[in-house]
């Protein structure tokens, strides 16, 4: 390093510092104003802060700031606040029972409004936020239900599912016809095709459709009914009306028809409380399709 | 990225500039290799953890005791061979660079050793249990992690950028005043900043206070930086036109300003309490992340490269360019999506109905942010794009670039 001291930049008009490294050679510029005045405010305003609000810590405990600031007791207040708007109507709607809540428009909205918020939280990931279902979770939209569409019947099933191992639940299933032997192979296929039949779907080429109705009435109208028109007793889907839970394709009936199905709906008892699941009864009922 | 690419432009550019400002070799003849060698491995243990599942479960901490304990005996090298290099110049000052790289490696160290500290369930298992619990850990994990975006991703980059941008632009430093006063600021402020992460959680109010009004104080210390990288290019402004790395790395100083004033809002409670848990979070960090780290890293490696293998320049000054381009529409694209999505997403969570239910579920706002992910996932692959645009051009500089003559032997780093 050579002594620089009284080196002066061409361009800034300014001196260096005298060092040098690589090249690299400093200038003496002083620190910009507004940088150290814009410091020496958020300083200010910190310790302003501090007298304000809790801050340092001290041996046992810490200084409270004179506003006696406390985030506790600011969510007690927000919580306050909340049962203030909801909670006797909350109260009101738990003794309700669904026909009262029917009855009454302000109930019915709070009803609506809380089964909305729940069954974002609790069913969409299933049936979707819209409630339009997926494959293998029926849609809540339409008026086609497995388990019957009342408002009790909406209830019972939320509140003890579908297979879900509840006492109560629905039971009943889809045999699975080809695993265990009770059709062979193109039996099935030929009852794939009677099935899409029912609803107008086109079947292929050479199929027997006697010998599909021969299958059907010997097979599935135990459950399914006659001409397939479904038991919501059993949870056996409607087969005519064109709303298919797993899919209309020859390859998924033969799927469904081989292995079974068998979704399961928990049951929501116990997980959420009476109120709620009335709330949800009535917020599913209302979607479009109740009867 | 942070640590695989980001602690591997810091290894180099450190043993590059720490030996050119100090006129000396590296310290030790296996001691750098085994550091960089020894690092990639700990990327390597590390990363292949993620893959089987084996982490911690702690935010920029993941990896587990044994990772933990080899990165110890590797930084700990790191710094002795950084420090004693540093003791051994020949120049009478110490490079502010150097200050920024050691301030690094010194606070790294305590932060993980700060934070790591655990009891593995045997000896031959991955398992361990940390050793705080509870609200501490938290209070430790992120004294951690934000200093880990400031040691590493900001004092660590702030010293490639001391070196750097002077070296390219062929400017003194703005002031060397500014240095020293903001360098201590950054590094005294940096260190409380910590429980902004814990706003409105079960940290004490005082904890969350501290963090905050710190926060605000680092606005100007960290400015300080952005002054001098900025200002250092008084004179040479017409570069900008000529020259896309110089560019690249004033446009990464610009970032820096702004995520560096952006940093200390979000860290302001009531910031804090609709941009927390949000978007708009990752959109501040990639400003930084993106923006500031990967533009001053490229920019150092299209420095580097060329110095390092003997070249007289880049492959192709038109790459660079739109290397430069693309990249930079990535992450305006990148980081405005997350801006609008994490607003948006703060918005919907709070918002209540009159009836005193929220609004939306959390699966309606997730269904909101889709668009911006998709913007956000293109703004990211023109990213990349341009990183791989770098990768190319760099690797041609080195195989078919035009050699420069009469480089003394003695100056040649050590890589």
């Amino acid at each position: 390093m050579t002594d620089h001291h009284n080196e002066i930049d061409s361009v800034s008009g300014r001196t260096t510092t005298g060092h040098e490294w690589d090249g690299i050679k400093e200038l003496n510029t002083p620190l910009p104003r507004w940088w150290v005045i814009t410091f020496y405010l958020t300083i200010i305003w910190a310790i302003g802060y501090w007298i304000v609000y809790p801050a340092w810590p001290l041996i046992a405990s810490n200084t409270r700031g004179v506003l006696g600031y406390s985030s506790r007791a600011d969510v007690a207040v927000e919580l306050a606040n909340l049962d203030k708007i909801r909670g006797d109507k909350m109260v009101a709607l738990g003794a309700a029972s669904l026909a009262d809540i029917e009855k009454d428009p302000a109930l019915l909205a709070l009803a609506r409004a809380k089964g909305k918020t729940v069954f974002g939280d609790n069913c969409a990931p299933c049936h979707g936020s819209g409630a339009a279902g997926a494959k293998g979770f029926p849609n809540l939209n339409d008026d086609d239900w497995l388990w019957g569409g009342t408002l009790d019947q909406i209830m019972q099933t939320i509140q003890y599912g579908a297979r879900s191992g509840h006492a109560k639940t629905h039971e009943g299933q889809m045999l699975a016809f080809g695993k265990d032997g009770v059709l062979k192979p193109d039996e099935i296929v030929t009852v794939a095709n009677y099935v899409r039949s029912l609803s107008g779907l086109p079947t292929r080429k050479g199929y027997d459709a006697a010998k599909g109705e021969k299958i059907f009435a010997d097979n599935c109208v135990a459950c399914h009914g006659d001409g397939g028109k479904g038991n919501q007793e059993l949870g056996a889907p409607n087969l005519t009306d064109k709303i298919w839970l797993y899919g209309s394709d020859e390859a998924v009936l033969i799927e469904t028809i081989s292995n079974g199905r068998a979704g399961v709906m928990p049951a929501w008892e116990g997980r959420l409380d009476p109120a709620t699941i009335k709330a949800m009864a009535v917020y599913v009922h209302s979607l479009g399709g109740g009867k | 990225m942070i640590f695989a690419f980001g602690g591997n432009v810091l290894l180099a550019t450190s043993f590059y500039v720490v030996q050119k400002s100090c006129h000396v070799r590296l310290a030790g003849y296996l001691a750098p290799w085994f550091v960089v060698v020894g690092y990639n491995f700990f990327i390597l243990i590390a990363g292949t953890g993620y893959l089987l599942g084996v982490t911690q479960g702690k935010e920029y901490a993941e990896p587990e005791w044994y990772s933990d304990l080899w990165l110890t005996i590797v930084w700990v090298v790191y710094l002795l061979v950084f420090l004693v290099t540093i003791i051994k110049r020949k120049e009478p000052h110490i490079f502010v660079a150097n200050w920024f790289y050691l301030a690094m490696i010194v606070t790294i160290a305590v932060l993980h050793l700060g934070n790591n500290p655990s009891l593995p369930v045997s000896f031959f298992g991955s398992k361990s249990y940390i050793a705080w619990g509870g609200i501490q850990d938290a209070m430790f994990q992120w004294w951690y992690g934000h200093n880990a975006v400031g040691f590493f991703l900001t004092a660590g980059f702030l010293a490639i950028m001391y070196y750097f941008i002077p070296k390219r632009a062929e400017r003194p430093v703005y002031s060397y005043r500014l240095s020293i006063v903001h360098f201590w600021a950054l590094i005294f402020l940096y260190i409380w900043a910590g429980p902004h992460h814990l706003h409105y959680t079960a940290l004490p109010d005082w904890t969350q206070t501290l963090g905050m009004t710190f926060s605000i104080m680092l606005w100007m210390p960290s400015w300080g930086g952005m002054i001098n990288g900025l200002m250092t290019l008084s004179g040479a402004w017409d570069k900008l036109r000529t020259d896309p790395v110089l560019r690249m790395m004033v446009v990464s100083v610009a970032f820096y300003g702004m995520s560096t004033f952006e940093g200390p809002m979000m860290s302001i409670k009531v910031v804090n309490s609709l941009s927390h848990y949000t978007d708009w979070t990752i959109g501040h960090v990639h400003s930084g992340a993106l923006g500031w780290v990967g533009f001053v890293s490229f920019g150092a490696l299209y420095c580097l490269v060329p110095w390092a293998w003997n070249r007289k320049g880049l492959y192709s000054l038109k790459l660079v360019n739109w290397h430069f381009w693309i990249a930079t529409l990535g992450i305006v694209l990148y980081i405005s999506a997350m801006w609008v999505s994490g607003i948006l997403q703060g918005l919907m969570w709070r918002a209540y109905t009159s009836l005193g239910f929220l609004e939306y579920s959390f699966i309606e706002t997730v269904e909101a942010m889709h668009p911006f992910y998709i913007i956000r996932a293109a703004g990211g692959a023109l990213f990349l794009i341009g990183a791989l645009i770098m990768a190319y051009n760099l690797w041609m500089t080195v195989r078919v670039g035009e050699q420069e003559v009469q480089m003394p032997v003695a100056l040649q780093p050590a890589e």
